[in-house]
């Protein structure tokens, strides 16, 4: 399964219930190519959840055009999966109910959806609470539960809505490492929404840093480090403090306009 | 633990005391309020009798089938307004015009509707319980996350399946609190209309025996409902914390 995506000169505009119609997007455009993790980093309120829900089709394309391996996005489906910061796990399912219902809902056989269910269930080191409700689950354990549940579809691309921002900082970086082992036993086209400038140099491709409102792609900086290096390792180098500053100054001085925008 | 539950239970036994002793001593009028044992045998009498029984099974029947159509319609109202704006823009005025209306006058209309048998009072707790229903029903599944509802579109959910997947769970422990308000209403209402007309049921004993005088079974067939509507309102509450044993 591939998943190229092209934003070509999207734009949004929000349409409050009262008040001013408010312009999200200008004319974003951006390529990511199969396999390829780009994180869109950029101030709070610079339209990049937007920007994913509408990859994800969960809200119509307006302005511009997004496609996937050449076709228009036409609505949600499974061929992107998609993981949010609140988890959104059905509470009244069970961690092995939660990871079986897009299983389900895609027809695929029971002893298949099954024995599906259990590698996932290991994949997230989650044995021992199948049973469990979300309720009774850490926020770490919750979104690990969440990864699986998306990953049972086999999307080709992954839509990440600062998965790990309700967490804290410890449980972030095991997520981090597991997110990316996830992604060299089956690499996914991932765009990974985040503020935070450290985590979308860690594990991104490319980082696009987006402007303050209305929303435009500001710059797109190469963060590809060269393999081989362990975890601590990469973050004590050089290249990795400098991508991280240089993506920090250009982050800055979008909030610091986002403020005196509001 | 058994101290506890002694002093839990020591208001009703001061009170069963005095309903004893106040009446026995003329303190009160034992014409106004018969003392307990009295009314505890002419419970009995009444329970042997079979006029406890047929007339709590018919006013059952009645309780179960009005609120059971209740839920039944006010579920579908409800959730059809939250996920429809169409059916919203039409049903909600109806309902918003109903709301203010105390149900128990909407008893006469029901009897010149549905005659003086069961189908009167049935329609009246009906009416009485759908709104509590449809509001809790549309307040809940107007509540359900967004992030809910595209995850489950995400996994290839349609649309319809989605609001009876995601958006009925999702709001049913609001349902399950506003079907616990039209128990408690179903009962008022249920005993409003047995007392206007009909010959049977517990509020039709109740004004039957009071109306003849025989004030110590009146106070057994009272206390007879509120038993009933107490461990109805027990029995929900069970069944509720184990329908949402998820929420922990």
């Amino acid at each position: 399964m591939t998943g190229a995506i092209q934003f070509s000169s999207v734009s949004h505009t929000y349409r409050p219930a009262r008040g001013k119609p408010v312009l999200a997007l200008d004319g974003v455009s951006l390529e990511v190519k199969d396999r390829e993790f780009v994180a869109l980093l950029g101030p709070s309120g610079c339209g990049k959840s937007t920007l994913l829900y509408l990859l994800g089709g969960f809200i119509p394309v307006e302005g511009g055009s997004i496609t996937v391996d050449g076709k228009p996005v036409a609505g949600p489906g499974p061929d992107r999966g998609i993981v949010f910061q609140n988890f959104a796990l059905f509470p009244w399912k069970t961690v092995r109910q939660n990871i079986l219902y897009g299983l389900q809902k895609q027809r695929v056989p029971k002893p298949e959806r099954e024995r599906r269910t259990k590698e996932l269930i290991e994949l997230v080191h989650l044995e021992g609470f199948e049973d469990s409700y979300p309720a009774q689950l850490s926020g770490g354990m919750k979104q690990r539960v969440a990864i699986a549940r998306t990953l049972a579809v086999e999307p080709g691309i992954l839509l990440m809505d600062e998965p790990f921002g309700a967490l804290d900082a410890q449980t972030r970086a095991l997520m981090h490492e597991e997110l990316l082992a996830i992604m060299r036993r089956s690499p996914k086209t991932t765009v990974f929404v985040t503020h935070d400038v450290r985590e979308a140099v860690y594990l991104a491709d490319r980082v696009a840093v987006m402007s303050a409102r209305p929303g435009r792609i500001k710059e797109i900086v190469d963060t590809k480090f060269p393999g081989g290096a362990t975890p601590e390792e990469l973050l004590q180098t050089r290249e990795f403090a400098d991508k991280v500053d240089h993506l920090w100054k250009l982050v800055r001085d979008e909030a610091i306009r986002a403020q005196a925008g509001h | 633990m058994v101290w506890r539950a002694f002093i839990r239970a020591l208001p009703l036994i001061l009170l069963a005391g005095l309903w004893e002793i106040l009446p026995r001593s003329g303190i009160i009028n034992p014409e106004q309020l018969p003392p307990a044992s009295a009314v505890a045998i002419a419970w009995w009498n009444l329970l042997i009798g079979g006029d406890l029984v047929t007339n709590g099974i018919s006013s059952l029947i009645n309780v179960s089938a009005g609120l059971g159509l209740g839920i039944v319609v006010g579920v579908l109202a409800g959730v059809l307004m939250a996920w429809y704006p169409k059916v919203d823009a039409a049903v909600s005025p109806l309902m918003k015009s109903l709301y203010p209306m105390p149900k128990s006058a909407l008893v006469p209309v029901m009897i010149l509707w549905f005659g003086l048998g069961a189908g009167s009072k049935i329609a009246s707790i009906f009416m009485g319980c759908l709104l509590p229903v449809v509001l809790s029903s549309y307040n809940g599944a107007r509540g359900c996350e967004q992030t809910l509802i595209w995850s489950a579109m995400g996994l290839g959910a349609s649309r319809r399946r989605v609001l009876w997947e995601v958006v009925f769970p999702a709001a049913l422990p609001e349902i399950l609190a506003g079907v616990r308000n039209a128990l408690a209403i179903s009962f008022i209402l249920l005993v409003t209309s047995e007392f206007l007309v009909g010959q049977r049921g517990l509020g039709y004993l109740i004004s039957f025996l009071g109306d003849g005088g025989v004030y110590d079974a009146m106070f057994a067939a009272v206390l007879t409902v509120a038993a009933i509507g107490f461990l109805a309102d027990r029995a929900y509450l069970v069944f509720m914390r184990r329908t949402l044993q998820w929420r922990e």
